[in-house]
């Protein structure tokens, strides 16, 4: 009996704690949103070199890892739906599945999954080291807003860079699909890139890099959320990191989900 | 310099972490151009004090004035230029490891002022000549020794020319030598620049080296505030036992003590303290 009050005791304290921390994230999310649009007005307007540094650091250093992944992904599917077509003899068909899971649904998530495994985790460790370094205090008490001069500008930054870099991988990831797609089905390039314009509606392409835009948005809160949150020194900053990937990853995975029941219903 | 209002102005400041009361009742004024050292011992509440002093922590009652400012009443834009009015040296110097140290000190000015970028590096070089640093504004505080950190912290809080100067922990990890060498840094910006000082500290010599007024925490209470002369000559045998480093003996609570050692958890424990939450 005791046992199970005690169970029931962590249970809800846990479940308190994870409310606190959603909060804690639309707090945040609130106030860098607040800070972009009318930091002017109050005086501490979110400054455009450092958003462009970010989105130096999020986007451009992410670009050969993403081409990489992509022509990979582009490849994968193009194998793996000629594979399942030929059981109906559908080859030729396999060009509307790839060009729409790519679109819509890949490129968009593989993009995610790298910024948060690339600047997401730098993201929490850089916050974590400042706070246990009160870096965080120090400029509080120099009348810097931390969240105007530490969130806005990555957050930014992941909104413009996201849905960039998954047109990016867009692009990289059909080409890579129609080189396959052509010499295994003795087409040419030409004829898979107007099937390809054919079957992609302006739709397809703006569900998948508005996803990228709601991806960018997680990958930063909770990058922020897990390095405000860290204590106990230099251990404690590499066990939210780490959480901070896992929980940025899930959090993309979940979203992707019910984004597409929203959308597609 | 008695007729000026005060810099500081605590009045029956009671503070909380959870149900634990850190601050009992305190209530101090700092005059302006003034060293005022706040002094004790580990977990005596300098440091809490600081922080509300500073506006990080809200406190459960009491007032707080700042350069005559109640700063749980300031609008945070008001609060914004309070706090270009006042600096701060942390105790680890707190410089933004991703910076070199010029841009640490020019980043206040940067934020705060419309200066041209050739006048910011001219302040920013000042100030590193007066803490004694001129000629390393390019390196990165990662590559500075103790001492230059606190140094460079000193700078960066100067930058604005606060009228109001808090230093925690100056000598905290240095060697004698370097240690007194921030004491005689403290006292020249003091006369320099006629800024009041709040020294938070735990170190003797150097209270004793640079301090006009010194209060004394015990225990979250007041436990004396006088001149520097007045606190040595005190007869109170808690401050006696403070100067002359003798311990004291704890009193002995058997019932406690047997909860201790049996590993039972005491009324609190499970409550996770209230820290600061949010950035």
């Amino acid at each position: 009996m005791k046992d199970a009050l005690n169970w029931l005791e962590r249970l809800g304290r846990k479940a308190a704690a994870g409310v606190a921390e959603f909060g804690f994230a639309a707090t945040l999310f609130g106030q860098a949103v607040y800070w972009l649009v009318l930091g002017r007005w109050r005086r501490q307007p979110v400054r455009m070199p450092s958003v462009a540094a970010q989105a130096m650091d999020i986007g451009i250093a992410a670009l050969p890892i993403i081409t990489v992944l992509s022509t990979t992904i582009g490849l994968m599917l193009a194998i793996q739906g000629i594979y399942t077509l030929k059981t109906f003899g559908a080859e030729s068909r396999v060009t509307l599945g790839v060009a729409l899971s790519i679109v819509r649904e890949f490129s968009p998530l593989i993009t995610g999954i790298l910024v948060a495994g690339r600047s997401g985790s730098a993201l929490a460790a850089r916050l974590g080291t400042m706070r246990i370094n009160q870096e965080i205090d120090a400029l509080s008490v120099m009348g810097i807003n931390p969240v105007r001069f530490l969130v806005a500008p990555p957050l930014m930054a992941m909104m413009i860079l996201m849905p960039l870099l998954t047109l990016w991988a867009d692009l990289v990831g059909l080409f890579a699909a129609g080189l396959y797609i052509a010499i295994e089905l003795q087409g040419s390039l030409a004829a898979y890139a107007d099937e390809v314009v054919s079957i992609l509606k302006l739709n397809d392409l703006l569900h998948g890099l508005a996803k990228a835009a709601i991806f960018g948005v997680l990958v930063t809160i909770v990058g922020v959320v897990n390095g405000a949150s860290v204590s106990g020194g230099a251990e404690g900053v590499g066990r939210m990191t780490t959480r901070s990937v896992v929980h940025a990853i899930s959090a993309i995975v979940i979203t992707d989900m019910i984004f597409v029941f929203l959308v597609t219903r | 310099m008695s007729n000026a209002p005060p810099s500081i102005e605590v009045i029956n400041l009671d503070t909380h972490y959870g149900d634990r009361q850190v601050l009992k009742n305190v209530s101090l004024s700092v005059n302006p151009g003034e060293i005022f050292v706040i002094m004790g011992g580990s977990g005596s509440g300098k440091t809490t004090l600081l922080n509300h002093l500073l506006g990080l922590l809200r406190p459960t009652s009491g007032t707080i004035r700042i350069l005559g400012k109640d700063i749980n009443t300031l609008s945070s834009l008001e609060m914004q230029d309070l706090r270009t009015r006042m600096g701060v040296a942390f105790q680890s110097g707190a410089l933004f490891s991703s910076m070199s140290v010029g841009d640490n000190i020019a980043l206040p000015l940067r934020e705060h002022t419309d200066l041209d970028e050739m006048t910011i590096g001219i302040v920013t070089r000042l100030k590193l000549e007066v803490v004694s640093l001129a000629g390393f504004e390019h390196l990165m505080p990662a590559e500075l020794s103790g001492g230059m950190i606190k140094r460079a912290a000193f700078a960066r809080a100067i930058v604005m020319d606060p009228k109001l100067l808090f230093c925690d922990e100056p000598s905290a990890g240095l060697d004698p030598v370097v240690a007194s060498s921030i004491d005689d840094l403290i006292l020249r910006l003091r006369d320099a620049m006629g800024m009041s000082i709040v020294v938070v500290t735990h170190d003797l010599d150097s209270t004793f080296k640079i301090a006009d007024r010194i209060c004394v925490l015990d225990k979250g209470e007041v436990l004396a505030l006088d001149t520097v002369d007045a606190i040595r000559n005190s007869p109170n045998e808690r401050i006696q036992n403070l100067l002359n480093r003798r311990t004291e003996e704890a009193e002995v609570d058997p019932d406690a003590y047997l909860r201790r050692l049996l590993g039972e958890k005491e009324k609190h424990a499970n409550q996770p303290t209230q820290g600061r939450t949010g950035l």
